[in-house]
């Protein structure tokens, strides 16, 4: 028993950390909620040389080995940096496409998804009705409640505007190449489901964590009544309760990566989900007014914590997970 | 990052739930608060004792097992899952014991921690005072030196299990002259029954005589009670807060006993429509599950060899709160039921509405995880 990241794990978030630090991720997220992918993409490569989508794969595909673990350590960070794209959606789609045990499938599409050459995006029957950034994917795989694989039909998409700007929502169109079809589908699915829920989850804490950090960054400057606001104690104790919430929401994601049991994942999702909606909220009040502008950076964390709480299973939806008595038997 | 429990572990666990079926009795003890029950829960301790199962923790030539963090908490998830009574010498052996095995002589230790494992010696914490509450520091109880010891005077409140208890350790101040309020003050031990102790029994909220206040005139406490040095009772003092907050007070596996018992009342009870009670059950699982993940955490930084500080306030408030919105919820499940004094979870419930005021109260707690934790200025305080 050792309820800690290696020293192997450590130095991957630790690489991460730093190709993000070094990559002005703030432009990159406004070119990408303009429509402007470019910027994108590129990080993505970037992001794909670390083996970081590799992590969600068996090596029979050219994969690292499925890694919960150490993906979820990786998208806490991508959380943290407010990496766009559809990033949990990536994972969703390798892994619904390892699971099929479908080799020539799995080999027609994953190498380039891996290598981040090509971007793909998924709907499945019970994570929610929305593609999230089909028109900067390649590829738009869709899984019907009938357990029908496709590949939606190419062309233009119409785009729903989302809360937070960088994520770009749309219907996939009907019909499409059928890729797969029966019990098979519907179960590697499951597992996509879960998986994506899980890297959601991951990334939560990780927006929830930037957000934190930034406001205790400013409530130690901003000074009001000649003192700095970091300083009163109503502000502290909104802080302190920040923290609190997400450091119990952590170990619930290490644990949820290292069984993938479906309560536990469910479990996850609630606390990292809320815990980084609530650092949002205590963000934007702390920062008084600026806190309510798109110019300052912080509004992109901001906006991400509330889709990222509901995408891929809401907190309803989550809790009721927990409780499903096949789902939530302990050890004893 | 790894879960799974090495075979010794799982041997212990398997050992130690072996005795609890043999042993817990069937029907609860009565309320460990009241005259009769504490009685019983003495009893209790000394068949805990018997089969050294009573300080697993400690070292083996005090009573205990020698056992490790891992399986400490092992130990108190299989006592909390088998229904085993409340600990009545607790605060012996979570704020007391620690506190001896850092700064007591072998010779206090010899002394004092065997009586203590076998609950023929109960402990009472006395460090507040009327005027000194969360400023503990303002502390004005005194301690006068006399021939061969001390002589106590002043008094302490709120002091828990104060009633029925036969000891108790406290913070006195010994130079009045000291240049700040945390110097001059001497830890030490005495007995509530020694001359010139008055023991006044305070009824908590349902009643019950769960704490007292202790008026004391020119008490008599020899050398070899003081623990420590004289004049360094603060810094030994805060060594124990420390435990009590963190690991040692609130251990998970009572948390996920209570949880698997307000799911089974969920179960039969709730009416399939009330999502928002079934949200709140939920909350209280997957609170005692992320608890218990925290705890494990912390148990894995302790066995790398780094040590827990301030973090062990983020725990306090944690289990503070959560067993109050768990205990809520169980009324809630009660209905009209859960008015009843006599209840399964009536007691609790009262029990759990005092976790943000002990053990420094939930304010003192987020100044501290603000200040230490995220370094944000002190204010005024
Ligand atoms: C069930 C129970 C058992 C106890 N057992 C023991 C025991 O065994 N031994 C023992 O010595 N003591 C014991 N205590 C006492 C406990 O430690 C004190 O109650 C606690 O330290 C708070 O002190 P107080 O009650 O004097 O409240 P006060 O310090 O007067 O505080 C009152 C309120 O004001 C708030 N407050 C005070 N200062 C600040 C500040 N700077 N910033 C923000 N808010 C502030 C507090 O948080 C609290 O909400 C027990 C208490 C209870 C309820």
């Amino acid at each position: 028993m050792r309820f800690l990241p290696t020293d192997e794990q450590s130095d991957f978030t630790r690489t991460l950390r730093g190709l993000l630090a070094a990559a002005a991720v703030p432009a990159v997220v406004r070119s990408w909620s303009a429509g402007a992918y470019g910027p994108g993409r590129a990080l993505w490569t970037r992001l794909a040389d670390t083996g970081l989508f590799a992590l969600a794969a068996p090596q029979e595909y050219e994969g690292l080995g499925a890694l919960p673990v150490e993906l979820a350590l990786g998208f806490v960070e991508l959380g943290r940096a407010a990496v766009p794209g559809p990033l949990a959606e990536t994972v969703g789609a390798v892994v619904l496409l390892s699971e099929l045990g479908d080799g020539a499938l799995a080999k027609r599409f994953l190498p380039a998804l891996l290598s981040g050459e090509a971007l793909a995006t998924v709907v499945l029957a019970d994570g929610g009705p929305y593609a999230v950034d089909a028109s900067a994917t390649d590829h738009t795989f869709t899984v019907s409640a009938t357990g029908e694989l496709r590949l939606a039909a190419p062309g233009p998409v119409s785009e729903l505007a989302s809360l937070d700007p960088a994520r770009h929502l749309s219907r996939p169109a009907p019909g499409g190449e059928l890729l797969a079809t029966g019990p098979r589908v519907t179960a590697a699915a499951a597992v996509a489901l879960h998986w994506a829920r899980l890297m959601t989850a991951a990334q939560s804490l990780g927006v929830g964590e930037a957000l934190l950090a930034r406001t205790v960054e400013y409530a130690k400057q901003r000074t009001q009544f000649g003192v700095p606001i970091g300083s009163f104690q109503a502000v502290k104790h909104r802080l302190a309760d920040t923290l609190l919430a997400l450091e119990f929401a952590r170990p619930l994601v290490w644990a949820a990566a290292l069984s993938l049991a479906p309560w536990e994942i469910a479990a996850a999702k609630v606390s990292a989900g809320e815990a980084g909606y609530r650092a949002a909220l205590s963000a934007l009040q702390l920062h008084g007014a600026v806190g309510y502008t798109e110019e300052l950076d912080l509004s992109l964390w901001l906006r991400k914590a509330r889709p990222l709480r509901d995408a891929w299973g809401s907190p309803s939806t989550c809790r009721a997970e927990v409780l499903t008595p096949a789902l939530n038997r302990r050890t004893g | 990052m790894d879960l799974t429990h090495t075979p010794e572990v799982t041997a212990f666990r398997a050992k130690a739930r072996a005795w609890l079926r043999a042993n817990v009795p069937d029907a609860p003890l009565p309320s460990l608060e009241t005259a009769e029950g504490f009685a019983a829960h003495r009893e209790w301790e000394a068949r805990l004792a018997a089969d050294r199962w009573s300080v697993v923790s400690w070292p083996e030539e005090y009573g205990g097992r020698g056992a490790d963090i891992v399986k400490w908490l092992v130990f108190e998830e299989e006592y909390f899952a088998a229904g085993a009574p409340g600990r009545v010498s607790q605060n012996g052996i979570n704020l007391l014991a620690p506190t001896l095995f850092d700064h007591a002589s072998p010779e206090q230790r010899a002394r004092v921690l065997p009586p203590m494992a076998s609950g023929e010696v109960i402990w009472a914490q006395a460090w507040s005072e009327p005027e000194s509450g969360s400023d503990l520091a303002s502390l004005t109880s005194r301690a006068e030196r006399t021939d061969g010891g001390w002589l106590l005077s002043g008094q302490k409140t709120w002091s828990s299990r104060a009633a029925f208890a036969d000891r108790a350790f406290g913070i006195f101040r010994t130079d009045p002259e000291a240049a700040k309020p945390h110097q001059g003050l001497t830890y030490l031990m005495f007995g509530l029954r020694a001359p010139g102790v008055t023991v006044r029994p305070i009824g908590r909220l349902d009643g019950k005589p769960a704490f007292a206040e202790l008026f004391l005139d020119r008490v008599f406490v020899p050398d070899e009670d003081v623990i420590g040095e004289p004049g360094q009772g603060w810094r030994i003092a805060m060594s124990t807060t420390g435990n009590e907050r963190g690991l040692t007070l609130r251990s998970p596996g009572r948390f996920l006993a209570a949880a698997d018992r307000l799911t089974r009342l969920w179960r039969e009870r709730a009416d399939p429509a009330d999502t928002a009670l079934r949200d709140r059950v939920a909350d209280a699982v997957i609170g005692a599950r992320a608890y218990e993940l925290f705890t494990w955490t912390n148990a894995s930084r302790f066995a790398a060899g780094q040590t827990i500080g301030a973090e062990s306030s983020l725990n306090k408030v944690f289990w503070s709160e959560y067993d109050i919105a768990l205990h809520e919820s169980a009324l809630d499940l009660l209905g009209a039921d859960g008015e009843l004094a006599d209840g399964p979870w009536a007691e609790p419930w009262i029990f759990s509405l005092a976790g943000p005021v002990y053990a420094g109260t939930n304010e003192i707690q987020r100044d501290i995880i603000a200040e230490r934790l995220l370094g944000l200025p002190k204010g005024r305080r």
